[in-house]
């Protein structure tokens, strides 16, 4: 049974599968480990009798069709989950119950999956260090003070320390590539609109996707497949026909052309980032991959649109919590407008009130021109940028963060240091295209690093065989000695 | 100074937030900062550039006018931290 | 345009004001289901039991149009004689509010669906043409009501998210009666092309009304108010004047307007600030990012176009022309595509003039003194044109005819069973009538002898003596030449 916290998906899949255990016992394994580890605080809630019950289900019935039998999976508390409380981080959802399935979820249920929990996440996944969950910090198991990354930080630390064998994140602006870089797990934020959007709560509209987090390449192209997909009440979602990630992984990647953006070269980069970006050079070049020097020339001016474009739309994505429908109320206020401003002000934590305020500043009068409208139009030479890019190369390869895993409470007071960790994961979703973060290795602190591979429009495939030829490679290794437990 | 003391609170009041007075300088502290770091932008050149419309490379799909949603008036109404029967509540609107 | 005749200026002491109106109607879309959403837009059901998780704004829940109600649009945009743009775009229109779920409003705001058109009106003095500034689809509000509790305010979504198509006018009103004819005119236009019913009580259709005032001669607009949600065409009238009246006032006191958003109060006839929307007014549009650009395609557009039915403006040329109508008489006759059908259909076997007078005149004050739509006729097509081939063919007179039509008109009963059975069918056999006109004439020997004396006028003293001795049935021509011949 301890073999578990060493298996990945694919492995516990195969076990189950080949009948050698059941999905009662795996699910058991999982409970066990989270109960042991709520220092962690990973999770916001758990729903353990529903999942005892679902896996005893399952196994009664071994319909092993599905790519997820009877697997118990954590899920960011930011998809709206039937009946299971759904929070977003924020206490103004503190006591929300959805009455529907998101699609994405639904699509992991109906391969089989079965719900252990939600998982802490930022407020509104509005953080990079899951410090702005009204729920409280996350711990990164590499260490205790550390964040785990954020906003899928509670699902990048419980894929870390065993306490779901696979999760799904979202990444909005580095949302799964960051903390899974700050954990020593593998994140893939898929092309805009691969997944569905319905049913999780929105931060950034244009901007969101939900993606997998796994401990392996062969794990993530498994979860991208299962929960893809095109969905008719999503007017963004893609209309095309699902893929097979998991059977057409091919480490045979010799012959593609991977580029080098010479811009993603920040100045005070520690040399740790620059050894590993070469290491991971060398890896692609010995794979008899074509190395080139790509141009991205707007790169430095992402972060800044991001910042405009992101709270924007959020501004108004999070109007609609205003007390009414569902979520927080404030008991204070004699009319309406006074228990908006006291719900919302009551409701908000600091980072999301910081966020909503600018993006109503840049949408208001005046203004709109000067910074909206503006970012728009630096969005579009941005994705310009990777559109000429990609005409050269298959892919381009870049460090996932410009640091490891930082110390809890060291960026908190400084909006713009936190903001600047997301400095190469935001290009890619100012342009809607794929990325995937790999673990590539460790800081002198022991701390894991991740590269990060992009891609053109809906060419997964391409980056996930990248990555699971440099996984070989690599051969990461990271042994916690879980001493959370 | 991008933004002041007073456009904060401009700001806030359109966005329904409630401010505490204690907190007021950092904040503005804070979006000040934001402000600036953002108005990086303005070094970009854009004359000839049309702002993005969508991100994805797809048409808008209309769907067919069918009634297949509604009647689920229990559920709408069951997450209201106040609500009866029939109707949300709310404190009384001043006009 | 016979200008001159127009004489709607507001005159006081000091000088002559004109008043210059602008007209925003929010007309609701006939469609089964809401704009983005499945649920349904029957009006008047129980309260929040027409709304789905997108419609109360649920987190995670997205929009996906409605493909008919682009259609409607598209279609009113044709009957404007708009431009149909192949590009629009959805926008949010961003503020808070109880009815309100997503704190925004789904709009169109800079790239609209629908773009410049004009509508004709006939007005005493002449046709007038008044521009469309453009139209745009937006989602309707769900409704606050205010009167059932003291201390609070209750919601019902049923409307929200119901599609509705804004219809801006350019500034080129100039009295209240022009913007009854405008609204009358829109109505009609929509209803024609089944793309909005017009039932202004059930909300259907109202408007937001811009008003300024210039004195006479002047070039340059003065500031306007925007006079919100006015709900009917009597209110758009009153509202317009008062807030004419108000503006020339303060002008005439060395006072300034001030640009804002008011409310009409319909018990005290005047019209009130709104101070407390002022600031809310920052509405930050943006483009949905939930939605992408509406791309149509031309052949879509001409594909509507061809199934376009004949508009009010066409029908009335052709009623002219085929049917020698007078202007007055064909308005009349296409103000309802339904008043036009039945006209038709009348006419198909009777003849016009009788039957355009009949409808105009008797069936009307029929219609209105029962509060009845013309579908709802008591007396159908069928049955008018039977009793009208009855006064042609000489079978009653049209003073019978009359009674008759009473009869129909309570009974729903064909004209030939109630002249059969009520005996009211004319007296036209030429050898009875004189054998009662020699009666009659024996009767009053007197005033035959006074007639041909010279007192011509004694004739319809005649005519009416042997109308009384056939109790009206007499053949009125018959009658009127064997008098004449008796009476040589």
């Amino acid at each position: 049974m301890s073999d578990l916290n060493k298996s990945s998906l694919s492995e516990i899949i195969n076990l189950i599968k080949s009948k050698k255990i059941s999905s009662l016992e795996v699910t058991n394994h999982f409970i066990n480990n989270i109960k042991k580890s709520k220092k962690l605080n990973s999770f916001i809630t758990t729903c353990f009798d529903q999942s005892i019950k679902n896996a005893k289900e399952f196994d009664s019935k071994k319909n092993f069709s599905g790519l997820l039998p009877g697997i118990p999976l954590g899920i960011k508390d930011l998809f709206c989950t039937k009946n299971i409380k759904t929070t977003a981080g924020s206490k103004i959802l503190e006591n929300f119950i959805p009455t529907y399935e998101s699609t994405v979820t639904q699509n992991l249920w109906s391969e089989g999956a079965i719900l252990l929990g939600k998982l802490n996440c930022d407020e509104f996944a509005m953080g990079s260090s899951n410090e702005t969950s009204y729920f409280g910090n996350t711990i990164n198991p590499i260490g205790k003070d550390l964040v785990p990354g954020g906003s899928s930080g509670g699902s990048a630390s419980a894929l870390a320390a065993n306490l779901t064998p696979a999760t799904v994140g979202t990444d909005t602006g580095g949302s799964i590539r960051q903390p899974a870089s700050f954990t020593g797990t593998v994140g893939l934020k898929p092309t805009y609109g691969l997944c569905s959007r319905w049913g999780i709560v929105a931060f950034a509209s244009s901007l969101d996707q939900a993606g997998p987090m796994t401990k392996n390449v062969q794990d993530c192209a498994l979860l991208l497949e299962a929960m893809s997909g095109y969905d008719q009440k999503d007017s963004t979602s893609i209309n095309k026909k699902k893929e097979s990630y998991s059977k057409n992984l091919n480490k045979n990647i010799k012959g593609l052309k991977i580029g080098i953006p010479k811009e993603y070269r920040i100045e005070n980069m520690p040399n740790e980032i620059d050894d590993l970006w070469k290491k991971g050079i060398d890896i692609l070049k010995k794979s008899g991959v074509k190395i080139v020097d790509v141009s991205l020339p707007h790169t430095k001016y992402a972060l800044p649109t991001y910042y405009i474009v992101a709270p924007a739309e959020a501004s108004s994505n999070l109007a609609r919590y205003d007390g009414v429908k569902y979520g927080y109320r404030s008991k204070k206020g004699n009319n309406l407008i006074e228990m908006y401003e006291n719900t919302r002000g009551e409701g908000f934590g600091d980072e999301v009130k910081r966020r909503v305020l600018i993006g109503t500043y840049v949408l208001s009068s005046g203004y709109y021109d000067a910074y909206y409208l503006k970012a728009q139009k630096v969005r579009k030479l941005i994705k310009n940028d990777f559109d000429h890019c990609f005409k050269n190369v298959d892919a381009i390869l870049t460090p996932s963060t410009p640091s490891s895993a930082f110390k809890i409470a060291e960026k908190t007071n400084d909006p713009i240091s936190m903001y600047l960790n997301d400095i190469f994961t935001v290009p890619v979703n100012l342009a809607g295209i794929p990325a995937i973060s790999i673990p590539a290795g460790q800081d002198k602190k022991g701390y894991p690093l991740g590269l990060q591979l992009i891609s053109n429009t809906l060419d997964e495939q391409k980056i996930l065989n990248i990555a699971f030829a440099m996984e070989k490679n690599i051969s990461f290794k990271q042994s916690l000695d879980r001493w959370w437990e | 100074m991008s933004i002041n003391k007073n456009q904060v609170k401009k700001v806030a009041k359109l966005s329904r937030i409630s401010l505490e007075d204690s907190k007021l300088d950092s904040l503005s502290k804070d979006l000040d900062s934001i402000l600036n770091f953002v108005e990086e932008l303005n070094k970009v050149d854009t004359k000839e550039i049309e702002p993005l419309s969508s991100i994805v490379d797809k048409k808008l799909e209309p769907r067919t006018d069918k009634i297949n949603d509604g009647k689920i008036k229990k559920e709408i109404l069951k997450n209201s931290p106040n609500k009866n029967e029939d109707f949300f509540i709310v404190p009384k609107v001043v006009e | 345009m016979e200008k001159d005749k127009f004489d709607y200026y507001i005159k006081t002491e000091k000088s002559s004001w004109e008043v210059v109106i602008g007209l925003e109607v929010h007309a609701q879309v006939i469609s089964n289901s809401k704009l983005f959403s499945g649920s349904s837009t029957k009006f008047g059901s129980e309260p929040n039991s027409q709304v789905s998780l997108v419609d109360s704004a649920f987190p995670g829940m997205l929009p996906v149009i409605n493909q008919f109600c682009i259609e409607q649009a598209v279609k009113t945009g044709l009957g404007l004689n708009a431009k149909i743009n192949l590009f629009s775009v959805f926008d949010r229109k961003n503020y808070f509010y109880a009815d309100l779920p997503a704190g925004y409003q789904i709009s169109q705001y800079k790239n609209p669906i629908v773009g410049e058109g004009e509508v004709t009106l006939d007005m005493p003095y002449g046709s007038k043409k008044i521009g469309i500034e453009r139209l745009h689809l937006e989602q309707d509000a769900g409704k606050s009501i205010h009167d059932l509790s003291p201390d609070h305010t209750f919601v019902d979504l049923n409307r929200s998210g119901v599609a509705l198509m804004e219809i801006v006018s350019k500034p080129d009103l100039r009295s209240p009666s022009e913007v009854n004819s405008y609204v009358k005119k829109l109505r009609t236009i929509m209803r024609y092309l089944g793309t909005c019913d017009g039932n202004m009580q059930e909300g259907s259709l109202r408007a937001d009304v811009n008003v300024s005032v210039r004195k006479k001669g002047e070039k340059k607009f003065g500031t306007r108010c925007e006079i919100k949600n006015v709900n009917s065409i009597k209110f758009m009238e009153m509202a317009i004047d008062s807030e004419a009246k108000r503006q020339i006032e303060l002008l005439e006191s060395g006072k300034s307007i001030e640009q804002e958003t008011r409310l009409f109060d319909t018990k005290n006839n005047e019209t009130r600030s709104m101070r407390s929307k002022e600031e809310a007014h920052d509405y930050r549009y943006f483009p949905d990012p939930d939605l992408l650009p509406l791309e149509i395609k031309q052949s879509f557009i001409d594909s509507i176009k061809k199934k376009l039915p004949e508009l009010p403006d066409e029908k009335k040329d052709r009623f002219i022309k085929k049917f020698k109508l007078t202007p007055y008489e064909a308005n009349v006759l296409v103000s309802e595509v339904d008043i036009s059908k039945y006209f038709e259909d009348v006419i198909k076997n009777s003849d016009i003039k009788l039957a355009k007078n009949w409808i105009i005149v008797e069936l009307f004050a029929v219609l209105n003194k029962k509060n009845l739509n013309i579908s709802k006729s008591p007396v159908s097509p069928k049955n008018l044109a039977s009793l009208i081939n009855t006064i042609s063919s000489g079978e009653i007179s049209g003073k019978i005819a009359k009674k008759v039509f009473e009869i129909m008109v309570e009974t729903g009963d064909e004209p030939k069973k109630i002249i059969k059975e009520k005996g009211l069918k004319q007296q036209s056999d030429p050898k009875e009538l004189e054998k009662i006109i020699v009666k009659v004439l024996e009767k009053n020997l007197d005033k035959v002898s006074e007639y041909k004396s010279g007192k011509v006028k004694l004739f319809g003293f005649f005519v009416g003596e042997v109308m009384k001795a056939t109790s009206g049935k007499g053949n009125p021509k018959l009658v009127n030449d064997i008098l004449k011949e008796k009476l040589k």
